[in-house]
Protein backbone atom coordinates (compact mmCIF):
# COMPACT_ATOMS: atom_id res chain seq x y z
CA UNK A 1 0.00 0.00 0.00
CA UNK A 2 2.65 2.46 1.02
CA UNK A 3 5.07 2.06 -1.80
CA UNK A 4 2.84 3.05 -4.66
CA UNK A 5 3.49 3.58 -8.33
CA UNK A 6 5.21 6.68 -9.55
CA UNK A 7 3.15 7.31 -12.68
CA UNK A 8 0.87 9.92 -11.18
CA UNK A 9 3.67 12.01 -9.76
CA UNK A 10 4.21 14.15 -12.84
CA UNK A 11 0.88 15.93 -12.79
CA UNK A 12 0.29 19.08 -10.82
CA UNK A 13 -1.97 18.82 -7.85
CA UNK A 14 -4.71 21.27 -7.00
CA UNK A 15 -5.05 21.83 -3.28
CA UNK A 16 -8.18 23.59 -2.12
CA UNK A 17 -7.81 23.22 1.61
CA UNK A 18 -4.64 24.26 3.36
CA UNK A 19 -3.83 26.13 6.55
CA UNK A 20 -1.96 28.76 4.58
CA UNK A 21 -4.64 29.20 1.97
CA UNK A 22 -7.39 31.78 2.64
CA UNK A 23 -10.80 31.67 0.98
CA UNK A 24 -10.89 33.09 -2.54
CA UNK A 25 -14.22 34.16 -4.03
CA UNK A 26 -14.87 35.84 -7.35
CA UNK A 27 -17.18 38.82 -6.87
CA UNK A 28 -19.76 40.26 -9.22
CA UNK A 29 -19.36 43.34 -11.42
CA UNK A 30 -21.71 45.27 -9.17
CA UNK A 31 -19.74 44.51 -6.03
CA UNK A 32 -16.54 45.27 -7.91
CA UNK A 33 -17.79 48.76 -8.77
CA UNK A 34 -18.81 49.32 -5.17
CA UNK A 35 -15.34 48.35 -3.92
CA UNK A 36 -13.59 50.64 -6.38
CA UNK A 37 -15.85 53.47 -5.30
CA UNK A 38 -15.41 52.75 -1.60
CA UNK A 39 -11.62 52.87 -1.75
CA UNK A 40 -11.51 55.45 -4.56
CA UNK A 41 -9.09 53.47 -6.67
CA UNK A 42 -8.88 52.22 -10.24
CA UNK A 43 -8.40 48.59 -11.21
CA UNK A 44 -4.79 49.34 -12.12
CA UNK A 45 -3.97 50.45 -8.61
CA UNK A 46 -5.33 47.33 -6.91
CA UNK A 47 -3.13 44.46 -5.76
CA UNK A 48 -2.89 41.76 -8.41
CA UNK A 49 -3.28 38.03 -8.64
CA UNK A 50 -2.09 35.95 -11.57
CA UNK A 51 -4.69 34.25 -13.74
CA UNK A 52 -2.59 31.10 -13.49
CA UNK A 53 -2.43 31.32 -9.70
CA UNK A 54 -2.90 27.96 -8.01
CA UNK A 55 -5.73 29.27 -5.83
CA UNK A 56 -7.81 30.37 -8.84
CA UNK A 57 -7.84 27.02 -10.60
CA UNK A 58 -11.35 25.79 -11.20
CA UNK A 59 -12.82 29.24 -10.64
CA UNK A 60 -13.08 30.48 -14.24
CA UNK A 61 -11.59 33.83 -13.32
CA UNK A 62 -10.89 36.14 -16.25
CA UNK A 63 -8.51 39.07 -16.49
CA UNK A 64 -10.12 42.09 -14.87
CA UNK A 65 -12.21 40.11 -12.40
CA UNK A 66 -11.95 40.94 -8.75
CA UNK A 67 -11.23 38.28 -6.17
CA UNK A 68 -12.34 38.69 -2.59
CA UNK A 69 -9.93 37.06 -0.17
CA UNK A 70 -11.00 36.41 3.40
CA UNK A 71 -7.88 36.01 5.45
CA UNK A 72 -7.52 34.84 8.98
CA UNK A 73 -5.74 37.63 10.74
CA UNK A 74 -4.04 37.52 14.13
CA UNK A 75 -4.95 41.17 14.70
CA UNK A 76 -8.47 41.53 13.32
CA UNK A 77 -9.79 37.98 13.44
CA UNK A 78 -10.86 38.10 9.86
CA UNK A 79 -9.56 40.46 7.25
CA UNK A 80 -10.95 41.02 3.78
CA UNK A 81 -8.59 41.76 0.92
CA UNK A 82 -9.20 42.28 -2.78
CA UNK A 83 -7.05 41.38 -5.74
CA UNK A 84 -7.57 41.92 -9.44
CA UNK A 85 -6.87 39.08 -11.85
CA UNK A 86 -4.08 39.81 -14.28
CA UNK A 87 -2.06 37.74 -16.71
CA UNK A 88 1.28 39.52 -16.80
CA UNK B 1 -32.57 45.59 20.76
CA UNK B 2 -28.93 44.70 21.26
CA UNK B 3 -28.85 42.99 17.86
CA UNK B 4 -29.84 46.21 16.22
CA UNK B 5 -26.94 48.06 17.79
CA UNK B 6 -24.56 45.26 16.85
CA UNK B 7 -25.75 45.45 13.28
CA UNK B 8 -25.21 49.17 13.26
CA UNK B 9 -21.52 48.77 14.05
CA UNK B 10 -20.94 45.73 11.86
CA UNK B 11 -19.12 47.68 9.19
CA UNK B 12 -17.30 49.99 11.54
CA UNK B 13 -15.68 47.47 13.84
CA UNK B 14 -13.78 44.27 12.97
CA UNK B 15 -15.42 40.95 13.75
CA UNK B 16 -12.97 40.11 16.48
CA UNK B 17 -13.88 43.16 18.55
CA UNK B 18 -17.60 42.54 18.08
CA UNK B 19 -17.19 38.97 19.27
CA UNK B 20 -15.08 40.02 22.25
CA UNK B 21 -17.77 42.52 23.15
CA UNK B 22 -20.50 39.94 22.88
CA UNK B 23 -18.63 37.58 25.19
CA UNK B 24 -17.83 40.18 27.81
CA UNK B 25 -21.11 42.01 28.09
CA UNK B 26 -23.16 41.31 31.21
CA UNK B 27 -26.34 39.35 30.41
CA UNK B 28 -28.66 42.14 31.42
CA UNK B 29 -27.79 45.50 30.02
CA UNK B 30 -29.92 48.45 29.14
CA UNK B 31 -29.99 49.74 25.60
CA UNK B 32 -28.63 53.11 26.68
CA UNK B 33 -25.66 51.52 28.43
CA UNK B 34 -24.94 49.32 25.47
CA UNK B 35 -25.05 52.28 23.16
CA UNK B 36 -22.61 54.12 25.37
CA UNK B 37 -20.26 51.10 25.44
CA UNK B 38 -20.33 50.90 21.69
CA UNK B 39 -19.69 54.60 21.36
CA UNK B 40 -16.59 54.31 23.57
CA UNK B 41 -15.30 51.15 21.87
CA UNK B 42 -15.77 52.69 18.48
CA UNK B 43 -13.96 55.83 19.59
CA UNK B 44 -11.04 53.78 20.90
CA UNK B 45 -10.90 51.77 17.71
CA UNK B 46 -10.92 54.73 15.37
CA UNK B 47 -8.26 56.35 17.53
CA UNK B 48 -6.05 53.27 17.31
CA UNK B 49 -6.12 53.16 13.53
CA UNK B 50 -3.21 54.46 11.51
CA UNK B 51 -3.84 57.94 10.14
CA UNK B 52 -3.69 58.59 6.42
CA UNK B 53 -0.22 59.71 5.44
CA UNK B 54 1.49 57.93 8.30
CA UNK B 55 4.85 56.60 7.11
CA UNK B 56 4.08 53.00 7.99
CA UNK B 57 6.93 51.63 5.89
CA UNK B 58 9.51 53.65 7.77
CA UNK B 59 8.07 52.64 11.13
CA UNK B 60 8.01 49.02 9.97
CA UNK B 61 11.61 49.17 8.75
CA UNK B 62 12.80 50.50 12.09
CA UNK B 63 10.69 48.08 14.07
CA UNK B 64 12.14 45.08 12.25
CA UNK B 65 15.59 46.58 11.82
CA UNK B 66 16.40 47.41 15.40
CA UNK B 67 15.68 43.92 16.85
CA UNK B 68 17.52 42.60 13.80
CA UNK B 69 20.75 44.03 15.17
CA UNK B 70 20.37 41.81 18.20
CA UNK B 71 19.87 38.62 16.26
CA UNK B 72 22.47 35.93 16.03
CA UNK B 73 24.63 36.12 12.99
CA UNK B 74 25.23 32.40 12.96
CA UNK B 75 23.98 30.77 9.83
CA UNK B 76 23.66 27.36 11.37
CA UNK B 77 22.54 25.95 14.60
CA UNK B 78 21.07 22.73 15.77
CA UNK B 79 17.31 23.02 15.94
CA UNK B 80 16.44 21.11 19.09
CA UNK B 81 15.59 17.44 18.64
CA UNK B 82 15.92 17.51 14.90
CA UNK B 83 19.45 16.53 14.03
CA UNK B 84 19.56 18.84 11.09
CA UNK B 85 21.20 22.15 10.35
CA UNK B 86 18.71 24.91 9.81
CA UNK B 87 19.31 28.47 8.71
CA UNK B 88 17.89 30.82 11.32
CA UNK B 89 18.47 34.31 12.61
CA UNK B 90 19.36 37.21 10.38
CA UNK B 91 20.51 35.14 7.39
CA UNK B 92 17.11 33.46 7.22
CA UNK B 93 15.24 36.77 7.39
CA UNK B 94 17.42 38.23 4.64
CA UNK B 95 16.79 35.13 2.58
CA UNK B 96 13.01 35.43 2.89
CA UNK B 97 12.81 39.17 2.31
CA UNK B 98 15.15 38.97 -0.67
CA UNK B 99 12.73 36.47 -2.18
CA UNK B 100 15.44 33.93 -3.00
CA UNK B 101 14.29 31.13 -5.28
CA UNK B 102 15.82 28.36 -3.19
CA UNK B 103 16.47 28.74 0.54
CA UNK B 104 19.82 27.84 2.03
CA UNK B 105 18.37 24.88 3.88
CA UNK B 106 15.18 23.73 2.16
CA UNK B 107 12.94 21.87 4.59
CA UNK B 108 9.49 20.38 4.78
CA UNK B 109 7.28 19.41 7.65
CA UNK B 110 5.11 16.56 6.49
CA UNK B 111 2.00 15.87 8.56
CA UNK B 112 0.32 12.51 8.17
CA UNK B 113 -3.26 11.33 8.10
CA UNK B 114 -4.93 9.53 10.98
CA UNK B 115 -3.56 6.00 11.50
CA UNK B 116 -0.09 6.96 10.23
CA UNK B 117 0.21 10.08 12.35
CA UNK B 118 0.10 7.86 15.44
CA UNK B 119 3.24 6.09 14.29
CA UNK B 120 1.85 3.31 12.11
CA UNK B 121 4.43 2.21 9.51
CA UNK B 122 6.32 5.38 10.18
CA UNK B 123 9.64 3.92 9.06
CA UNK B 124 8.32 2.72 5.75
CA UNK B 125 6.61 6.03 5.14
CA UNK B 126 9.81 7.92 5.82
CA UNK B 127 11.68 5.56 3.53
CA UNK B 128 9.02 6.00 0.87
CA UNK B 129 9.44 9.76 0.91
CA UNK B 130 13.22 9.84 0.85
CA UNK B 131 14.85 9.88 -2.54
CA UNK B 132 16.80 6.62 -2.96
CA UNK B 133 19.65 6.35 -5.38
CA UNK B 134 20.85 3.01 -6.73
CA UNK B 135 24.10 3.38 -4.78
CA UNK B 136 22.24 2.75 -1.53
CA UNK B 137 21.10 -0.75 -2.43
CA UNK B 138 24.41 -1.85 -3.97
CA UNK B 139 26.75 -3.74 -1.68
CA UNK B 140 29.65 -3.97 -4.13
CA UNK B 141 30.90 -3.66 -7.68
CA UNK B 142 33.11 -6.33 -9.19
CA UNK B 143 34.87 -5.31 -12.37
CA UNK B 144 36.36 -7.95 -14.60
CA UNK B 145 39.09 -6.21 -16.57
CA UNK B 146 39.86 -9.10 -18.90
CA UNK B 147 36.32 -9.48 -20.16
CA UNK B 148 35.30 -5.90 -19.50
CA UNK B 149 32.21 -6.85 -17.59
CA UNK B 150 30.87 -5.56 -14.31
CA UNK B 151 28.98 -7.40 -11.64
CA UNK B 152 26.70 -5.45 -9.38
CA UNK B 153 25.94 -7.11 -6.05
CA UNK B 154 22.83 -5.89 -4.35
CA UNK B 155 22.20 -5.58 -0.66
CA UNK B 156 19.23 -7.89 -0.19
CA UNK B 157 18.26 -6.49 3.21
CA UNK B 158 17.93 -2.98 1.87
CA UNK B 159 16.12 -4.27 -1.18
CA UNK B 160 13.60 -5.93 1.07
CA UNK B 161 13.10 -2.79 3.12
CA UNK B 162 12.41 -0.86 -0.04
CA UNK B 163 10.22 -3.61 -1.53
CA UNK B 164 12.42 -3.74 -4.60
CA UNK B 165 13.06 -6.71 -6.84
CA UNK B 166 16.16 -7.40 -8.90
CA UNK B 167 14.04 -7.16 -12.02
CA UNK B 168 13.01 -3.60 -11.22
CA UNK B 169 16.60 -2.55 -10.68
CA UNK B 170 17.60 -4.09 -14.00
CA UNK B 171 14.82 -2.18 -15.72
CA UNK B 172 16.08 1.10 -14.28
CA UNK B 173 19.67 0.41 -15.33
CA UNK B 174 18.64 -0.74 -18.78
CA UNK B 175 16.54 2.35 -19.36
CA UNK B 176 19.31 4.75 -18.44
CA UNK B 177 22.34 3.22 -20.12
CA UNK B 178 23.38 2.92 -23.73
CA UNK B 179 25.51 0.30 -25.49
CA UNK B 180 25.70 -2.19 -22.71
CA UNK B 181 23.75 -5.35 -22.02
CA UNK B 182 22.16 -5.86 -18.63
CA UNK B 183 21.53 -9.42 -17.48
CA UNK B 184 20.36 -11.05 -14.33
CA UNK B 185 22.75 -13.54 -12.79
CA UNK B 186 21.13 -15.07 -9.73
CA UNK B 187 21.02 -12.22 -7.22
CA UNK B 188 23.58 -10.21 -9.12
CA UNK B 189 23.38 -8.00 -12.14
CA UNK B 190 25.84 -8.55 -14.95
CA UNK B 191 26.72 -5.62 -17.17
CA UNK B 192 28.61 -6.12 -20.41
CA UNK B 193 29.83 -3.40 -22.69
CA UNK B 194 29.13 -3.55 -26.39
CA UNK B 195 31.76 -2.32 -28.85
CA UNK B 196 35.51 -2.68 -28.58
CA UNK B 197 37.20 0.69 -28.14
CA UNK B 198 38.48 1.67 -24.71
CA UNK B 199 35.96 -0.43 -22.87
CA UNK B 200 37.71 -0.28 -19.53
CA UNK B 201 37.45 3.46 -19.36
CA UNK B 202 33.83 3.22 -20.39
CA UNK B 203 33.06 0.72 -17.70
CA UNK B 204 34.38 2.99 -14.98
CA UNK B 205 32.27 5.78 -16.36
CA UNK B 206 29.30 3.45 -16.34
CA UNK B 207 29.94 2.57 -12.73
CA UNK B 208 29.79 6.21 -11.70
CA UNK B 209 26.72 6.69 -13.80
CA UNK B 210 24.61 3.92 -12.35
CA UNK B 211 25.59 4.83 -8.80
CA UNK B 212 23.46 7.97 -8.96
CA UNK B 213 20.47 6.49 -10.77
CA UNK B 214 17.18 7.34 -9.18
CA UNK B 215 15.09 4.38 -8.05
CA UNK B 216 12.60 5.22 -5.31
CA UNK B 217 11.04 8.03 -3.36
CA UNK B 218 10.48 11.68 -4.07
CA UNK B 219 13.05 13.62 -6.01
CA UNK B 220 14.86 16.34 -4.12
CA UNK B 221 14.43 14.91 -0.64
CA UNK B 222 17.84 14.06 0.71
CA UNK B 223 17.02 13.32 4.32
CA UNK B 224 14.01 12.28 6.34
CA UNK B 225 13.51 12.42 10.06
CA UNK B 226 10.34 11.26 11.82
CA UNK B 227 9.85 13.39 14.92
CA UNK B 228 7.21 13.16 17.59
CA UNK B 229 5.55 16.52 17.89
CA UNK B 230 3.08 16.78 20.72
CA UNK B 231 0.80 13.78 20.09
CA UNK B 232 1.66 12.84 16.56
CA UNK B 233 4.50 11.92 14.30
CA UNK B 234 5.72 14.49 11.82
CA UNK B 235 8.30 13.84 9.17
CA UNK B 236 10.87 16.58 8.79
CA UNK B 237 12.80 16.49 5.56
CA UNK B 238 15.87 18.13 4.14
CA UNK B 239 15.08 19.13 0.59
CA UNK B 240 11.62 20.05 -0.65
CA UNK B 241 9.12 18.89 -3.22
CA UNK B 242 5.65 19.98 -2.16
CA UNK B 243 3.88 19.06 -5.37
CA UNK B 244 4.88 15.41 -5.23
CA UNK B 245 4.44 15.05 -1.48
CA UNK B 246 0.87 16.35 -1.76
CA UNK B 247 0.08 13.49 -4.12
CA UNK B 248 0.85 10.80 -1.57
CA UNK B 249 -2.35 9.43 -0.07
CA UNK B 250 -1.07 9.23 3.51
CA UNK B 251 -0.04 12.89 3.68
CA UNK B 252 -2.22 15.46 5.42
CA UNK B 253 -2.33 18.04 2.66
CA UNK B 254 -3.92 20.68 4.85
CA UNK B 255 -0.97 21.12 7.18
CA UNK B 256 2.13 19.97 5.34
CA UNK B 257 4.42 22.91 4.67
CA UNK B 258 7.70 23.77 3.04
CA UNK B 259 10.02 26.64 3.94
CA UNK B 260 10.52 27.51 0.29
CA UNK B 261 8.27 30.51 -0.35
CA UNK B 262 8.43 30.21 -4.12
CA UNK B 263 7.42 26.59 -4.00
CA UNK B 264 4.40 27.49 -1.87
CA UNK B 265 3.49 30.19 -4.36
CA UNK B 266 3.62 27.69 -7.18
CA UNK B 267 1.55 25.00 -5.46
CA UNK B 268 -0.85 27.07 -3.33
CA UNK B 269 -0.82 30.56 -4.83
CA UNK B 270 0.33 34.06 -3.82
CA UNK B 271 -1.99 34.40 -0.88
CA UNK B 272 -0.56 31.28 0.73
CA UNK B 273 2.94 32.54 -0.05
CA UNK B 274 2.13 35.81 1.68
CA UNK B 275 0.98 33.94 4.76
CA UNK B 276 4.10 31.77 4.59
CA UNK B 277 6.34 34.85 4.54
CA UNK B 278 4.63 36.18 7.66
CA UNK B 279 4.84 32.83 9.45
CA UNK B 280 8.47 32.21 8.56
CA UNK B 281 9.71 35.68 9.49
CA UNK B 282 7.71 35.68 12.68
CA UNK B 283 9.02 32.25 13.60
CA UNK B 284 12.62 33.45 13.37
CA UNK B 285 11.94 36.61 15.38
CA UNK B 286 10.10 34.64 18.04
CA UNK B 287 12.85 32.03 18.22
CA UNK B 288 15.38 34.71 18.98
CA UNK B 289 13.27 35.95 21.86
CA UNK B 290 12.56 39.27 20.22
CA UNK B 291 9.30 41.13 20.09
CA UNK B 292 8.10 42.60 16.81
CA UNK B 293 4.49 43.38 16.05
CA UNK B 294 3.08 41.14 13.29
CA UNK B 295 1.61 44.15 11.54
CA UNK B 296 5.04 45.29 10.41
CA UNK B 297 5.74 41.89 8.91
CA UNK B 298 2.28 41.80 7.35
CA UNK B 299 3.01 45.09 5.63
CA UNK B 300 6.24 43.73 4.17
CA UNK B 301 4.53 40.52 3.04
CA UNK B 302 1.69 42.48 1.43
CA UNK B 303 4.17 44.58 -0.49
CA UNK B 304 6.14 41.55 -1.64
CA UNK B 305 3.03 39.80 -2.95
CA UNK B 306 1.34 42.89 -4.39
CA UNK B 307 2.07 42.17 -8.04
CA UNK B 308 0.65 38.67 -7.99
CA UNK B 309 4.02 36.98 -7.69
CA UNK B 310 6.44 37.07 -4.77
CA UNK B 311 9.13 39.63 -5.35
CA UNK B 312 12.00 40.27 -3.01
CA UNK B 313 13.06 43.61 -1.61
CA UNK B 314 16.03 43.92 -3.91
CA UNK B 315 16.95 46.10 -6.85
CA UNK B 316 15.58 43.38 -9.14
CA UNK B 317 12.42 42.91 -7.10
CA UNK B 318 10.02 45.52 -5.83
CA UNK B 319 12.50 48.38 -6.06
CA UNK B 320 12.65 47.95 -9.83
CA UNK B 321 8.91 48.56 -9.93
CA UNK B 322 9.16 52.09 -8.54
CA UNK B 323 8.12 54.75 -11.00
CA UNK B 324 10.65 57.35 -9.93
CA UNK B 325 14.19 57.28 -11.34
CA UNK B 326 15.66 59.02 -8.35
CA UNK B 327 13.99 56.60 -5.93
CA UNK B 328 15.43 53.64 -7.80
CA UNK B 329 18.84 55.26 -8.00
CA UNK B 330 18.84 55.93 -4.28
CA UNK B 331 18.63 52.22 -3.46
CA UNK B 332 21.49 50.43 -5.22
CA UNK B 333 23.64 50.95 -8.33
CA UNK B 334 22.69 54.62 -8.76
CA UNK B 335 24.81 55.31 -11.85
CA UNK B 336 23.24 52.47 -13.81
CA UNK B 337 19.74 53.81 -13.18
CA UNK B 338 20.60 57.41 -13.97
CA UNK B 339 22.33 56.46 -17.23
CA UNK B 340 19.47 54.22 -18.34
CA UNK B 341 16.89 56.87 -17.52
CA UNK B 342 18.82 59.56 -19.42
CA UNK B 343 19.12 57.31 -22.47
CA UNK B 344 15.36 56.96 -22.82
CA UNK B 345 14.52 60.42 -21.54
CA UNK B 346 12.54 59.35 -18.50
CA UNK B 347 10.65 61.93 -16.48
CA UNK B 348 10.31 61.91 -12.71
CA UNK B 349 6.95 63.03 -11.36
CA UNK B 350 8.40 63.52 -7.85
CA UNK B 351 5.37 61.90 -6.26
CA UNK B 352 7.11 59.80 -3.66
CA UNK B 353 9.26 60.40 -0.61
CA UNK B 354 12.89 59.69 -1.52
CA UNK B 355 13.12 61.93 -4.56
CA UNK B 356 11.62 64.83 -2.64
CA UNK B 357 14.14 64.38 0.14
CA UNK B 358 16.89 64.57 -2.48
CA UNK B 359 15.52 67.79 -3.88
CA UNK B 360 14.94 69.38 -0.47
CA UNK B 361 11.19 69.60 -0.86
CA UNK B 362 8.40 68.71 1.53
CA UNK B 363 7.81 64.97 1.41
CA UNK B 364 4.31 63.59 0.82
CA UNK B 365 4.04 62.13 4.30
CA UNK B 366 1.77 63.12 7.16
CA UNK B 367 0.88 66.81 6.86
CA UNK B 368 2.93 67.02 3.66
CA UNK B 369 0.49 64.71 1.92
CA UNK B 370 -2.62 66.82 1.31
CA UNK B 371 -2.49 69.61 -1.22
CA UNK B 372 -4.53 72.78 -1.09
CA UNK B 373 -6.63 73.97 -3.95
CA UNK B 374 -8.36 77.34 -4.00
CA UNK B 375 -10.85 78.66 -6.44
CA UNK B 376 -9.62 82.00 -7.74
CA UNK B 377 -12.30 84.67 -8.20
CA UNK B 378 -12.67 85.83 -11.72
Amino acid sequence: MIIAKRDYMKKKIHITKHDLLPKHVKISEKEKKAILKKYQVTLKEMPKIMKADAALQGMKAEVGDMIKITRKSPTAGEAVYYRVVTDA
Amino acid sequence: MSEKIFAEYKDRLPNKILEDLKNHLPPKISAANLKEIFRLVDGEYQQAQVDPGESVGLVGAESIGEPGTQMTLNTFHFAGVAEMNVTTGLPRIIEILDGRKIPNTPMMEIYLKAPFSMGKDIKQIAQRIKETKLMEVISEFVINIAESTMEVRLNSEKMKALQLTVGQVIKVIDKNTKNCSVKKDKEEILLKMRGKHDTLNEIYKLKEKIKILYIRGIKGIQQVLPVKKENEFVIITAGTNLNEVFQLDFVDTARTISNNIHEIEEVLGVEAARQAIINEVYKVIENQGLNVDVRHIMLVADLMSKTGTVRGITRYGIVSGKSSVLARASFETPIKHVIEASLVGETDQLTSVVENVMLNQPVPVGTGLPGLVTRVKK
